[in-house]
C-alpha cells in the first residue's frame, strides 16, 4: 500500500516536471519576445535590455528553466539592487500586463472555480446516476429510449450554445431568473445562487448525459452478473438486489471518471466563464491568451495538470477503499 | 427404492414443463413437455450435455428464468403449484425452502462484500426481526457446517480470499443456513480440480444425510451423478430420454442415447480408442 502510493507521488512528480517543462518551452522560448512586449511603443534597445536583465530573460534557457522551477518552491528575487523585487513561493512570476503575482492572481480565482465545478458536479451526479437507473431498470421501455434520446441532445449541443440559449429562455424571455451580477455569498445569498444557477446547468448538463449513459451501461452489465442471479436465488427483493448487488459495482467505474472530469472543471471551465462572466480560472486563461500574457498562461496550466494529476490519485486511493480486491490481497 | 415418499406425495412433481423463448421465426423451446418427480429425502441427477435444457429446467423451478422466457407446465412443490405463485410469494420460497447453488463460485459470489455478510443477508430477508449479531453467528455456524476452518475469522474475508472449492463451500454454506428442503446443485463441481470435486460431492452427500433435504444435482458428468444421486433423469435437446435409478441407468440402460453418454464416461480399465461422440455434440450451440 504504501509502495503503491510512493509510486504514484513519483508518477506524479515525473509528470508535473514534464508539464513544466513542456509549458516553458512553448510559452517562454517560442513565443515572442515578452521585454519588447512589456516595454511598450516608445522603447529604448536600453530599456528592452533592462526588463529583459530584470526578468532573467539574458540567461540561458536551462538557466531560466532552473530559476522558474526553483521560484516555485523556495521562491525567487527579480532584478538586483534596491529595485530587486521579492516574488514568495509557490512564485509563478508576475502578470506582464497587471504586473500582480500571478500565484494571487489564480488564488482569487480559485474560488469561483470551485464554485461553479462543486454545484455542477453535484447536479450532473444527481442527475447522471438517477437518470442512468431509470434506464436500466426500464431499458428497451418509453422511459429508456426517452432518456436516451434527451443524452443525446445534451451531448450533442455546445457549451457555449447551451450557455446563451439557457440566458435567452431563463432571463429574457421568462424572467425567472434575475441578470446576473457578481455579488458575494455573504451579501445576498439568494441573487449569489441564481448567479451561479445558470453556469452550473450548462456545465451540468453536458457531463450528465455522458454519466447517464455509463451509469445505464454498468447497471444492465452489472445486472448479468452471476452474483446478481445469486442475489435473487437466495430471495433477496428487487430493491435489495438493485442496490447491493447491481448498483454498487456499477459505480465504481464511474468513481474514476468523476475525479478526472471534477479536477478538470476545477481548473477553470473557459467558455462558460466567459459567457457567464464570472471571474473564475476559465475566464483568467481566456484573457491572459487573448493578451498573451505567459507567466499567467503558464500558471494557469500548471494549476490545471495539478489537479488532474491529484484528481488521479485520489481515484486511485478511493478504488482501494471501494473494491476489496485492490484493498485486500489474497490471503490463501 | 428411496424414491417412493414416506409422507404424503413427492417433494416436488413437474409435469409437462416447458420453457421456451419467442423469436422472430417463432418460439424456440428449450425444454419440451418434461416430467418427473423427486421424493422427500430423494436425490435426483438430471444429465445431460451443454444445451440439453437442463440448467433452464432448474431456473424453471427457482422462477428465475431469463427476461422473455416463456414457462408452462406444472411445478408442484410439497403440494404447492409454483407457477401460480406470484413474484413476492414465490421470493419467500425462493432461498427459503428451495435453494439454488451454482457452477463458478467466484462469479457466483459478490466480489464487494465479505463472505458472512452474503450469507447472512438471505437469512435476514427471509427471517424477519434477526439483528446482525444473530446473522452473523448463524453464517459462522453454516460455515463450520461445510468444514471451513476459522470460520469465525473467515466470515470477515471477501470472496476472493478463498481457494475455488472453499468459494463452493461458502456457496453451499449459504443455501444450508436457510435450512432450505430441496437443495438445486447446478454443476457444483464443473469448475473445480477432482479432488475437490470429490470433497465438494462428500460435502453434498453428508448435508443431505444429516437433513434430509431433497436434492436436484445438474451435470453433463454421469460418474458425478453416480456417487450422490438415487434416480438419474437423461435430457437432450430439451427433452426427456429416459429415467429411473442409477442403478439401472448405469447397468441397462434403455436408449442409444444414454448408452453414449455412459460411454463418454472415461472408465480405468478403458481401452484407448477413439472418441466417442454423439450426434448431437456437432450441433451443439
Amino acid at each position: 500500500m504504501s509502495r503503491f502510493l510512493l509510486n504514484r507521488l513519483l508518477g506524479m512528480v515525473v509528470v508535473l516536471f514534464l508539464v513544466c517543462l513542456f509549458t516553458f518551452v512553448v510559452f517562454f522560448v517560442l513565443s515572442p519576445d515578452p521585454a519588447v512586449q512589456i516595454c511598450g511603443k516608445n522603447c529604448t534597445p536600453e530599456a528592452i535590455d533592462q526588463i529583459r536583465e530584470n526578468l532573467g530573460l539574458d540567461q540561458p534557457f536551462l538557466t531560466q528553466f532552473w530559476t522558474f522551477i526553483s521560484g516555485l518552491f523556495v521562491g525567487r528575487t527579480y532584478g538586483t539592487g534596491p529595485n530587486a523585487i521579492d516574488c514568495a513561493a509557490p512564485c509563478l512570476g508576475y502578470s506582464f500586463q497587471t504586473s500582480q503575482p500571478v500565484a494571487d492572481m489564480i488564488m482569487q480565482r480559485l474560488p469561483v472555480s470551485a464554485t461553479i465545478a462543486i454545484g455542477a458536479a453535484v447536479l450532473w451526479l444527481l442527475a447522471g446516476i438517477a437518470g442512468g437507473l431509470i434506464s436500466a431498470v426500464r431499458e428497451g421501455r418509453f422511459a429508456d429510449r426517452f432518456i436516451t434520446g434527451l443524452t443525446l441532445t445534451g451531448m450533442s449541443i455546445p457549451n457555449y450554445v447551451l450557455a446563451l440559449a439557457l440566458q435567452f429562455l431563463l432571463v429574457v424571455t421568462l424572467g425567472w431568473l434575475p441578470f446576473p451580477q457578481a455579488v458575494p455569498f455573504g451579501d445576498d445569498p439568494v441573487q449569489w445562487f441564481m448567479n451561479f444557477l445558470m453556469p452550473w446547468i450548462v456545465l451540468a448538463i453536458g457531463a450528465a448525459a455522458v454519466y447517464t449513459r455509463l451509469t445505464r451501461a454498468n447497471v444492465i452489465e452489472s445486472l448479468q452478473e452471476n452474483y446478481v442471479r445469486t442475489a435473487r436465488a437466495k430471495g433477496l427483493s428487487p430493491g435489495l438486489v438493485w442496490r447491493r448487488h447491481a448498483l454498487r459495482p456499477a459505480l465504481t467505474p464511474i468513481v474514476t471518471i468523476f475525479g478526472m472530469d471534477f479536477a478538470n472543471l476545477l481548473g477553470g471551465a473557459l467558455i462558460t466563464e466567459t459567457v457567464f462572466g464570472l471571474n473564475g480560472i476559465g475566464k483568467l486563461a481566456a484573457d491572459s491568451i487573448t493578451k498573451n500574457d505567459q507567466p499567467v498562461i503558464m500558471g494557469v496550466t500548471l494549476l490545471a495538470a495539478f489537479l488532474v494529476v491529484v484528481g488521479a490519485m485520489v481515484v486511485d486511493l478511493l478504488y482501494t477503499a471501494i473494491d476489496p480486491r485492490v484493498r485486500v490481497g489474497s490471503a490463501k | 427404492m428411496s424414491t417412493t415418499s414416506d409422507t404424503g406425495g413427492p417433494l416436488l412433481r413437474v409435469r409437462g414443463l416447458t420453457v421456451g423463448f419467442p423469436t422472430a421465426a417463432g418460439s424456440v423451446e428449450v425444454v419440451k413437455s418434461l416430467d418427473f418427480e423427486l421424493a422427500r429425502g430423494g436425490a435426483l441427477g438430471i444429465v445431460g450435455e451443454s444445451g440439453s435444457g437442463k440448467s433452464m429446467t432448474s431456473l424453471a423451478i427457482m422462477g428465475l428464468l431469463p427476461k422473455g422466457a416463456r414457462r408452462t407446465g406444472s411445478i408442484e412443490f410439497d403440494g404447492t403449484e409454483l407457477t401460480a405463485l406470484r413474484e413476492r410469494a414465490m421470493r419467500a420460497v425462493r432461498g427459503d425452502r428451495i435453494a439454488m447453488i451454482f457452477q463458478d463460485p467466484l462469479s457466483s459470489l459478490n466480489p464487494y462484500y465479505t463472505v458472512g455478510t452474503q450469507i447472512a443477508e438471505a437469512y435476514r430477508s427471509h427471517r424477519k426481526g434477526v439483528t446482525r449479531r444473530q446473522a452473523r453467528a448463524v453464517a459462522i455456524e453454516a460455515m463450520e457446517r461445510v468444514h471451513i476452518h476459522d470460520a469465525a475469522r473467515r466470515v470477515d474475508h471477501y470472496p476472493h480470499q478463498f481457494s475455488g472449492g472453499m468459494r463452493q463451500r461458502v456457496m453451499i454454506a449459504m443455501m444450508l443456513s436457510m435450512e432450505p428442503e430441496l437443495l438445486i446443485a447446478d454443476e457444483p463441481t464443473t469448475a473445480l480440480d477432482v479432488t475437490v470435486q470429490a470433497q465438494i460431492l462428500d460435502l453434498l452427500a453428508e448435508i443431505r444425510a444429516d437433513t434430509g433435504a431433497g436434492l436436484i444435482l445438474i451435470t453433463h458428468d454421469l460418474a458425478v451423478v453416480s456417487e450422490v444421486t438415487d434416480h438419474i433423469v437423461v435430457m437432450r435437446e430439451g427433452e426427456l430420454v429416459e429415467q429411473g435409478p442409477v442403478e439401472r441407468i448405469f447397468t441397462d440402460p434403455r436408449e442409444a442415447y444414454t448408452r453414449m453418454l455412459l460411454d463418454a464416461v472415461p472408465r480405468i480399465d478403458d481401452e484407448i480408442g477413439l472418441l466417442k461422440t454423439t450426434a448431437s455434440a456437432e450441433e451443439d450451440r
